[in-house]
């Protein structure tokens, strides 16, 4: 389970083996962060990854089966595109989409669950992969939960090439 | 970027099996013959090959040129990537959090300015 409580840290957890789960308690009402996480002119605005990206584009239409693209660009102009559609929305507390990244990637589920308390949101992320193989190619070689131990000489493996 | 993108899928894809996992943990250790990996393995040396095929389309490993042992070498090059990808995974919420954080912040006070115009 995830225990989120303070703000300005994010939580990690892998609550069954098809999911991983990002937890963030926010000091702001959760319609707040609901827009934030709507809307174009504001997701445009943080939802950028580590420094130096942007986003060009950003499209999403906020109803069930409508679509959304989103882009990202970095100075040297590397580009990584993602899109889906919205399965479920109901403001302002849960975004349920389908993601991709590409034809030849897995698709995910994302949910987003906002809840609110004394003016503060916790928001949990969810990533559901199609299988438990899918999550754990993904995970295992560069996080620490759950390893097993031949993954665990494989980060060793991996520190020493570095 | 999507080059790069169906490397990611074909490393992971080769990772996803423990067999062909433990087969990269060996090479870790240095080269080997089709013969040496399957030892450690209860199944066939076909099953090994097929393996060790996944592998090599993933450009995770490399054969040798010597006629008579072919030996399999590691070529960690993929999977630098893919940790690569899935630290960066992690970074990318870290990071739009914080940003998150004072962006919130800003909206609030926005909101709190229009409120005092009405």
């Amino acid at each position: 389970m995830t225990t989120a409580t303070k703000p300005g840290v994010t939580a990690f957890a892998t609550p069954n083996d098809r999911e991983v789960e990002f937890t963030r308690v926010l000091d702001a009402p959760r319609r707040l962060v609901f827009d934030a996480w709507t809307q174009p002119k504001h997701i445009q605005q943080w939802m950028l990854g580590p420094e130096g990206w942007t986003m060009p584009e950003c499209a999403i239409d906020l109803r069930v089966g409508g679509s959304w693209r989103y882009v990202w660009r970095k100075a040297d102009g590397t580009e990584m595109a993602m899109g889906g559609t919205v399965r479920e929305v109901k403001p302002p507390e849960l975004l349920v989409t389908t993601e991709r990244w590409g034809p030849e990637w897995p698709e995910t589920i994302n949910t987003l669950r906002l809840t609110e308390s004394g003016g503060r949101t916790t928001a949990t992320l969810t990533v559901t992969y199609p299988s438990k193989d899918a999550r754990d190619a993904a995970l295992k070689t560069g996080m620490k939960e759950g390893m097993d131990p031949s993954f665990a000489r494989l980060e060793e493996l991996l520190r020493k090439l570095k | 970027m999507r080059a790069a993108t169906d490397q990611l899928s074909s490393t992971f894809a080769a990772l996803a099996d423990p067999t062909r996992r433990a087969i990269l943990l060996r090479l870790a250790d240095g080269a080997a013959t089709v013969k040496e990996l399957a030892a450690p393995f209860e199944i066939s040396g076909p099953a090994v090959s097929k393996h060790l095929r996944v592998l090599e389309r993933a450009g995770l490993i490399q054969r040798g040129r010597e006629a008579q042992w072919r030996p399999r070498t590691l070529d960690a090059t993929p999977l630098k990537e893919v940790a690569e990808w899935a630290g960066e995974f992690r970074r990318f919420w870290d990071a739009s959090y914080a940003r998150l954080d004072t962006y919130l912040q800003h909206l609030k006070e926005q909101e709190k300015s229009d409120d005092d115009r009405n």
